[in-house]
């Protein structure tokens, strides 16, 4: 691969976060490099999905700073991150079950549209033209996840791998330039996952945009990551790229349990 | 055979996105229309005064409701309420506002309703589900209370009734039941279309995007606050013109008490029957509980006659209400959606038929 890993964008620097005495994530730094594919990896309960819940603002650490392109982040609210470009997609999908595939994924462009819903009930002016000036984007995103056949059905209808298609594709629709993916991959079967793979390396590598993912196949996290975090028990236990993962002490440990 | 799809082909976004993109669907709803506009022609006064202005009124209303439960997810009990305030409030900018026009009092009505609306929408922020829906009952509660309570709202008449002035546009007097029926249609349909419009559009979007993962909905960049409140207040707007219409082109005169509980109720019957989150749905819903008690009048009389079983009316309303009953649990275990779901289901039958798939 010749692609070309930019400057840090995303900078979080000790960061510990508490609910009540339960200590999610203690004192963990680490930092994300403009178009590049971080995993962040570890046993069940590590604390992995409530890093991305920091990154994205739903939750707010206790302690330690985060900076984005070079900005300490003050306090943020989760529709701050649209606004900040950062998308992402949920570990169990969060799809909008009564609404179809295309309305889904328009919902990933509310955020650039401007008009009021003056002009949506009067279905006038602004409102038409941003209709179709967004129905094309979105369907630029629907060719390239192949869902062409599926754009008018339900989600509800959907088996489990194309909704995990629909739901990147929604987060996609809002052109982020730092995509969140909260196992991407979990409870597919083998071609749905060479599929999905082959998404995120053309997301990362057409559109250039940085992806954090969290998964639990080592196969998959291995090939397509360019540097994996480590988490054991909300602590950072390793960090770097894939063949020093592998070979850290501590990771093994963790994994296999202290009798290897 | 005759509602099929084929050989029409879409080739803009533009064609696609048609309120009704099937051409036979078009012709079936001019035909409607023509047949909405040409009832003046054939029908009785009894018709328009009893049966089609509430029909539409009541679907207007349902509308209101359907928008801010179907669509956006907030249960409310407090529909005959926010009606109530469109009906007080349009009688009191007749009254008291020099050479108001009566659509602009109208359209007044609808906002304040909306203010108030907005306001008893406040706790949606933070509670959820039978939660709200006990909260907006305090809004039923309250607001008929205050009706009775102050009695400027009411211009000093006893008891609160009100006794809505002529509806005069232009001149003209609507004071006959066909007139009035027309207006009604007018302002009806208008409003349907901008609900249509509405839903379909990015604020529907958001709506439904609430109403389905509210999570999801703030981490696309949907601020939940703003959302919710917007529901709440285009849903009163709908409520409370409903309302005025109610005072001014149907009963003539209201009380407080006329718009209780079980009005909202009723209302709330309607979208269950005819299809939450479905606009055809509150025109479905409002024509089947309206109609029903009509046909159950004249059918069960002659049913009991049959048979030769004694009858009286009483029995008769006693039979509604165990309809109603059972209606509504069947259609919550069997058909959440609704008529207007059965109705789609028939469309997507219809067209693959003969062929099973």
């Amino acid at each position: 691969m010749s692609k070309k890993i930019g400057d840090v964008i995303l900078d979080l620097q000790n960061i510990s976060l508490r609910f009540g005495g339960v200590k999610a994530l203690t004192d963990i730094s680490f930092n994300v490099c403009e178009h590049e594919i971080r995993a962040i990896i570890g046993p069940n309960g590590a604390g992995k999905s409530s890093m991305l819940n920091v990154i994205n603002g739903v939750y707010h650490p206790q302690e330690g700073k985060i900076f984005w392109h070079g900005k300490e982040r003050k306090k943020m609210e989760p529709h701050m991150a649209a606004q900040q470009n950062i998308a992402r997609t949920f570990q169990n999908i969060a799809l909008f079950k009564g609404m179809s595939v295309l309305d889904n994924i328009m919902t990933g462009r509310m955020t650039k549209m401007k008009a009021n819903f003056i002009e949506h009930a009067l279905w006038f002016g602004r409102a038409r033209k941003e209709e179709l000036e967004h129905r094309r984007k979105v369907e630029e995103v629907i060719d390239f996840l192949e869902i062409q056949h599926i754009r008018k059905t339900p989600v509800g209808r959907l088996p489990y791998g194309l909704q995990k298609r629909v739901e990147l594709g929604r987060a996609l629709a809002a052109e982020p330039s730092m995509l969140l993916l909260d196992e991407p991959m979990a409870g597919m079967n083998v071609e749905e996952k060479q599929d999905m793979c082959r998404f995120i390396l053309d997301v990362n590598d057409q559109f250039g945009t940085t992806i954090v993912l969290i998964e639990h196949d080592m196969g998959v996290v291995m090939d397509i990551s360019d540097r994996v975090v480590v988490l054991d028990y909300g602590k950072k236990i390793g960090d770097g790229v894939p063949d020093e993962v592998k070979n850290n002490e501590e990771v093994i440990r963790a994994y296999l349990g202290a009798g290897h | 055979m005759l509602y099929r799809e084929a050989g029409q082909f879409k080739t803009t976004y533009a064609a696609d996105q048609q309120l009704f993109p099937i051409r036979q669907d078009r012709i079936g709803l001019m035909l409607l229309a023509v047949a909405f506009f040409g009832v003046p022609l054939f029908a009785s006064e009894y018709w328009f005064s009893a049966i089609l202005i509430p029909f539409l009124i009541f679907a207007l209303a349902a509308l209101g409701l359907n928008i801010l439960t179907g669509y956006a997810g907030q249960l409310s009990l407090g529909t005959a309420a926010f009606m109530a305030v469109g009906a007080y409030a349009a009688y009191n900018f007749q009254l008291r506002v020099e050479g108001i026009p009566i659509l602009v009092s109208f359209i007044c009505a609808g906002l304040t309703a909306a203010g108030v609306g907005i306001l008893f929408g406040l706790p949606s922020l933070r509670i959820k589900g039978f939660y709200l829906a006990v909260a907006t009952l305090a809004a039923q509660f309250f607001i008929v209370w205050c009706l009775t309570k102050f009695p400027w709202l009411s211009n000093h008449s006893s008891s609160g009734v009100i006794s809505a002035q002529d509806v005069v546009i232009l001149g003209f007097n609507f004071d006959t039941p066909v007139s009035k029926y027309l207006l009604v249609l007018a302002i009806v349909s208008v409003m349907a279309l901008a609900a249509k419009n509405l839903v379909r559009s990015s604020t529907g979007r958001a709506w439904m995007a609430v109403r389905d993962m509210d999570v999801a909905a703030s981490v696309i960049g949907i601020k939940l606050m703003p959302t919710k409140l917007l529901a709440f207040a285009v849903s009163s707007f709908y409520c409370g013109v409903a309302g005025a219409l109610y005072a001014f082109c149907y009963l003539g005169s209201v009380e407080p008490d006329g718009f209780s509980l079980d009005m909202s109720f009723k209302i709330l019957f309607m979208i269950i029957i005819g299809g939450v989150g479905s606009i055809l749905g509150c025109f479905l819903g409002a024509a089947f509980i309206l109609l029903l008690p009509i046909f159950l009048d004249y059918s069960l009389p002659a049913v009991a006659e049959l048979f030769g079983l004694p009858f009286s009316n009483a029995t008769v309303s006693h039979i509604q209400i165990l309809m109603f009953g059972a209606l509504i649990m069947f259609f919550l275990i069997v058909e959440p959606h609704g008529l207007a779901r059965l109705w789609q289901i028939a469309k997507e039958k219809l067209r693959l038929w003969p062929f099973p798939h």
